[in-house]
């Protein structure tokens, strides 16, 4: 801090701005310019010339692969997360359920939200693995075999659901304050013009709710899409995800090109980047309601 | 009938939650054929390596809390106090790392401060602790930001600067002993997620090569059967005692407000 800066200095504009010195030159030095570096990087080539080859090298079979499934995911676990999420924050906040029920499932909800990595995989392994807990418990009490069913926890459905276990909680915790600014007298005044409980849902409660509903659903899709960790420890490299492919081409450049790499990274920003910034927009929007 | 789907909609959400809980739980107390013992437990407490990596996680859990809050409090402070008008920036800046994925930053640390760089960071042992402190601080910064900005909004910032420098305070004292202590609170909770989000975290520590408890984490998984889920059970309860702790000391910090 600035020691020397008198009170009465408020005329001299420019001492005011030695107080931000140090968050601007971390922030500089430990997020932004090392971001630049990346997206810079994806546009040259190794001479140092500008080039768009990284971007469009970007286009292959197999790297469209990758954000193909990693884009696949992100959708399905956002989709179900929202979904799941919103029943069960609507079931809390509007649909009767006694008020103890609010707390401890909002302070889990904090817990499982964070419960993510690779601790998470773990309890999917043990839950829904081979050898995991609902995958005997089924064989040995209905019959049903999962896994000879097609089921296999290394695959899309099985990180679908493992994604879901934050995506749900994340949910909640989001979307709660909007149901909770959901007035009485919208509802009220829709069954005093002869409305049912789903015409006001259709056509007052959910436009209401949209923009809340399709931001939260552009952040979970982000929360998903960035994920390393649990997908790691869950399938190793045997799923060629973006993080993963990005992670091994850091750790090995197996593209066999580290500019590719830039791209690949550059590519996750555009993809988060926008989801985030749909998610902003439209939680500006919603709070409009919510006075 | 609402109340019912409202209630199925519970089960099928606990459900969710519990099974996995349960599984973890269960399978890690399966590593004796045929009874249910603490084995797996009792060889995780006694790997050496899990003792090392765990206290590196945390000794590097407590350097980001210390880094963050000193960064943090006085920025926060300042901006509300000096430079309200860019407040939106600074809060865009500290957002930034939600959007940029951590293994894009990361990526670029490995760049910019490798060993034929300007800074070489990546040289020493020392030096690449000191960069992943800093991305640990990064990750942290939209949640250690958001707490004390919050706090701070709950305090009348310049009248408190202005009663203590007629008192003759400098700025130091200002911020130790007059703000620090209003927004303990938000500075806690900012500590405890922080310490929650470090203990466990794989991408950065795994790609700067250092021995913390989530590549150990992920290198048991690939390895042992029964232990990982003991270290998830481990790992859950410390998420939850961070968790737990915010929430304590939120409430704390409500009834002595509503004693004053």
């Amino acid at each position: 801090m600035t020691a020397s800066t008198p009170v009465t200095a408020r005329r001299r504009l420019p001492l005011n701005w030695l107080g931000i010195v140090p968050f601007a030159a971390f922030a500089i030095l430990f997020l932004i310019w090392p971001t630049m570096n990346i997206v810079v990087g994806a546009f040259r080539n190794s001479a140092g010339e500008t080039t768009l080859d990284n971007v469009i090298g970007l286009f292959t079979p197999s790297i469209m692969a990758s954000y193909w499934i990693s884009i696949k995911i992100s959708v399905a676990s956002a989709l179900l997360g929202c979904g799941i999420g919103f029943a069960v924050a609507a079931a809390f906040t509007l649909g009767g359920l006694p008020q103890w029920v609010r707390g401890p499932l909002l302070t889990f909800s904090g817990v499982a939200s964070n419960f993510a990595g690779v601790p998470l995989a773990f309890a999917f392994i043990a839950t829904l693995g081979r050898l995991g807990l609902v995958t005997v418990l089924l064989k040995s009490w209905f019959g049903i075999n999962i896994y000879t069913m097609g089921f296999n926890l290394l695959s899309f459905w099985g990180l679908t659901a493992t994604y879901l276990f934050f995506q749900i909680p994340l949910m909640i915790l989001i979307i709660t304050p909007a149901l909770d600014g959901l007035k009485k007298e919208w509802k009220e005044a829709a069954q005093i013009l002869g409305a049912s409980g789903f015409q006001y849902w259709r056509m007052v409660a959910l436009p209401i709710l949209f923009p809340a509903l399709l931001g939260t659903f552009a952040l979970l899709f982000a929360n998903a899409f960035g994920a390393v960790a649990t997908a790691y420890a869950l399938t190793g490299s045997s799923m060629s995800i973006v993080p993963i492919l990005l992670f091994a081409q850091i750790r090995g450049d197996v593209l066999q090109d580290p500019h590719l790499g830039y791209a690949l990274a550059f590519g996750m920003i555009v993809v988060t980047g926008f989801a985030n910034v749909v998610y902003v927009w439209l939680r500006a929007r919603s709070e409009r309601w919510m006075q | 009938m609402t109340k019912l789907w409202s209630w199925l909609a519970l089960a099928v959400g606990l459900i969710y939650f519990f099974l996995p809980l349960i599984g973890m739980t269960e399978f890690s107390l399966k590593m004796r054929r045929g009874e249910y013992s603490f084995d797996a437990y009792r060889a995780v407490l006694e790997d050496p390596r899990f003792q090392q990596t765990f206290s590196y996680s945390v000794f590097m859990a407590l350097l980001t809390i210390v880094f963050g809050v000193l960064l943090v409090v006085p920025t926060a402070y300042w901006v509300r106090l000096k430079l309200p008008r860019i407040r939106p920036y600074i809060e865009f800046i500290t957002l930034l790392p939600l959007v940029i994925p951590p293994i894009v930053i990361v990526f670029g640390y490995i760049r910019l401060y490798n060993t034929s760089s300007w800074l070489p960071l990546t040289g020493t042992a020392m030096g690449t602790n000191l960069l992943l402190m800093f991305g640990y601080a990064t990750l942290s910064l939209p949640y250690m930001y958001r707490a004390v900005d919050t706090g701070l909004r709950s305090i009348d910032v310049g009248t408190l600067t202005e009663a203590a420098q007629s008192l003759g305070a400098g700025w130091v004292t200002i911020l130790a002993r007059v703000i620090l202590p209003n927004v303990l609170v938000a500075v806690l909770s900012g500590a405890f997620l922080t310490f929650a989000i470090v203990i466990g975290e794989f991408v950065l520590a795994a790609l700067l090569n250092r021995p913390a408890f989530g590549p150990y984490l992920q290198l048991m998984g690939a390895n042992r059967a029964y232990e990982p889920a003991a270290l998830a059970v481990i790992a859950f309860a410390i998420t939850w005692a961070c968790m737990g702790l915010i929430q304590l000391i939120t409430r704390f910090s409500k009834h002595t407000k509503a004693a004053r």
